[in-house]
């Protein structure tokens, strides 16, 4: 029989008692990892062998429960998913095992994450429509509009996107991806009637889409492999299509570059600027750009370069635009 | 090995507010003996908010820069990270959706165009260590970055999402990158080891979302900075601009002094390869750095 592979690794582990302790600290383990071991068995063997006071969340062991999702070396991992040879591949032989959000835990790995759900509910996660209780004949969704959903239904709440966004951790307004996921399912579902107010709701600057930095964070954390970036990609579209985007700067932006493009081929950066903050608001820029001016970093309008065959770009965008603002 | 050729995708920046990208670039690749044509046809990425508005557009704008590439009969490399992604996620969708690339293609027929999908697609950092190879640039060090603690910040979209950059970047792992680093090292500096090289700039809601782009940045720089860095090195003119040209206002967000200087990538290894810094565009950079005599 094929010998199992075998490593004896350390663990870093962060510890904290909300109840108890003013700051966290890191306890040690040495621990023999067999090749088949994911960083469940390691918590349950810290637990039930050196210290019954760990605490963290599990349930199914089966990547579907969503429960006992933690981070390692600052990858977010769901743990009873992620095997431990797989993260040494990656880091090396010792492991630093925390919480989702350290600055959220209770008591080791159990965060408060009332902040997650709070974002999930203003989202209205649920199917909104008038259903008729005696219906004369079924409610046919055909493949093709379920396949709009793509896999937004598959996302089992563990938060890892979340509490890997950036955003969610500048901006405590910001709804974040698993919740725009959640959105998405429904805007894209035939059967909703909310659709609109539901686009109104991710379209604010603040909370909604357009606060995203496009990290693609979101999309290295899910365990689902849901990628929420494309998800919130489709709400931008969306909004668009359905005529909810309105004229901030955030939308001028991403309509800027159509115009942009049409003209030169390539971006006029200072026009695009001006066209999304306005003529006022583009004043407060004025510090960069003599900086950048300064430094021949701004190119004037008699130069603006140009893309040759520029004729074939304007004709592709007068072809194959499909959204108006 | 033989004369490694690419057609060069410069992007919008290089061309207008980073001019010092293409120079350094174009120095290097000629430093190392590669040749680079450059795209003159190719037009804006849409850099991840035409494609917010108008995505099919985005695809066709894409997929006709990668035509030019093709009809040259050379990979394409990149400058840019947003660049990189976007084209390469074009290329992916549409290898991959024969449907999606006849709709595409319809398009660009008209204009006497067609995608086939026969050019490579990667950033010149991968064009650097892994087709020349990182050995072969140490090779050509003439000032080697001595007693240099450069900070290599990465930028997402070059590492993220892995399974789509996994095919042009060497297999990086996003949590844990290394080319840059092993780059460094390579040229006779030293490496720094900080957690935010591979996080977030925050610059594509620099506009709607200045707060959040400063704090980003923010933390990213004074990480580097409390690990003792010297320097800053990206190889994407986004992240470059973002730390480049805001760092009065990343240090007003930080609520101290955040002071370093921010190089591209080709940049620092033309200082170490002994091109002059003015060829580098060195003096175009906002971000003056003391050490460069």
């Amino acid at each position: 029989m094929e010998e199992i592979a075998k490593k004896r690794l350390k663990f870093k582990v962060f510890r904290f008692n909300a109840e108890r302790d003013y700051l966290p600290h890191y306890d040690e383990f040495e621990l023999e990892v067999s090749q088949d071991e994911v960083v469940l068995d390691i918590l349950n063997k810290i637990k039930w062998e050196h210290d019954g006071s760990l605490s963290y969340r599990r349930s199914c062991r089966h990547g579907i429960c969503g429960s006992c999702a933690i981070k390692v070396n600052n990858k977010p991992v769901l743990s009873c998913k992620e095997r431990v040879f797989d993260l040494v591949e990656i880091f090396g032989e010792e492991l630093v095992l925390e919480p989702q959000d350290k600055k959220r835990a209770y008591k080791d790995f159990v965060i408060n994450k009332s902040n997650f759900w709070e974002k999930y509910n203003s989202v209205k996660p649920y199917l909104i429509a008038q259903v008729d209780e005696h219906p004369k004949s079924e409610n046919i969704v055909s493949p093709e509009e379920a396949e709009k959903i793509e896999d937004a239904d598959y996302c089992i709440q563990c938060g890892n996107c979340f509490y890997a966004c950036p955003v969610v951790e500048a901006n405590e307004e910001y709804i974040g991806p698993a919740a725009f996921v959640k959105a998405y399912r429904f805007t894209a579902d035939v059967r909703d009637e909310d659709k609109k107010e539901r686009l109104e709701i991710v379209d604010k600057i603040g909370p909604g889409v357009w606060d995203c930095v496009k990290c693609f964070e979101c999309a290295e954390a899910c365990p689902k492999e849901l990628s929420p970036i494309t998800k919130i990609t489709h709400l931008h579209n969306q909004i668009f299509e359905e005529g909810v985007a309105k004229s901030n700067v955030a939308v001028r932006h991403a309509v800027g570059f159509k115009h942009s493009i049409k003209k030169h081929g390539i971006l006029d950066e200072g026009e695009l600027v001006r066209y999304s903050e306005g003529n006022f608001g583009v004043l407060k820029h004025l510090p960069e750009a003599i900086a950048m001016f300064k430094k021949g970093k701004i190119v004037p309008p008699w130069k603006m370069p140009k893309s040759k065959n520029l004729d074939e770009v304007k004709k592709l965008i007068k072809s194959s635009s499909t959204t108006k603002f | 090995m033989s004369k490694l050729r690419y057609a060069l995708y410069t992007g919008c920046t290089a061309r207008e507010s980073t001019p010092e990208l293409l120079k350094s670039t174009l120095a290097v690749a000629e430093a190392l003996d590669i040749e680079l044509v450059l795209l003159d046809e190719a037009t804006c990425c849409g850099a991840s908010h035409l494609q917010d508005f108008d995505d099919f557009l985005s695809l066709v704008l894409n997929a006709r820069n990668i035509c030019y590439a093709e009809k040259l009969n050379l990979p394409m490399v990149t400058i840019c990270n947003t660049c990189q992604l976007n084209t390469s996620l074009t290329k992916e969708r549409l290898d991959h959706d024969e449907k999606l690339k006849e709709k595409v293609n319809e398009k660009l027929r008209e204009v006497g165009l067609e995608y086939k999908g026969t050019s490579e697609v990667k950033h010149f950092l991968y064009a650097l260590v892994d087709d020349l190879g990182v050995e072969e640039i140490a090779k050509k060090v003439k000032k080697p970055l001595k007693g240099l603690n450069w900070a290599a910040f990465y930028g997402c979209h070059n590492i993220r999402p892995s399974e789509l950059q996994n095919k042009s970047n060497g297999g990086e792992n996003p949590y844990n990158p290394t080319s840059i680093d092993r780059l460094i090292e390579a040229l006779g500096g030293n490496s720094v080891d900080y957690e935010h090289k591979n996080k977030c700039c925050g610059f594509h809601v620099e506009l709607q979302a200045p707060k959040t782009a400063n704090r980003l940045s923010a933390s990213a720089l004074t990480d580097a900075i409390d690990n003792n860095a010297d320097a800053v090195v990206t190889p994407c003119p986004l992240c470059h601009l973002r730390f480049d040209v805001q760092q009065h206002n990343i240090s007003k967000e930080a609520g101290r002094e955040v002071h370093i200087p921010i190089f591209h990538l080709p940049q620092m290894i033309g200082l170490a390869l002994g091109i002059e810094p003015e060829k580098l565009g060195i003096n175009h950079n906002v971000t003056e750095p003391d050490f460069i005599s």
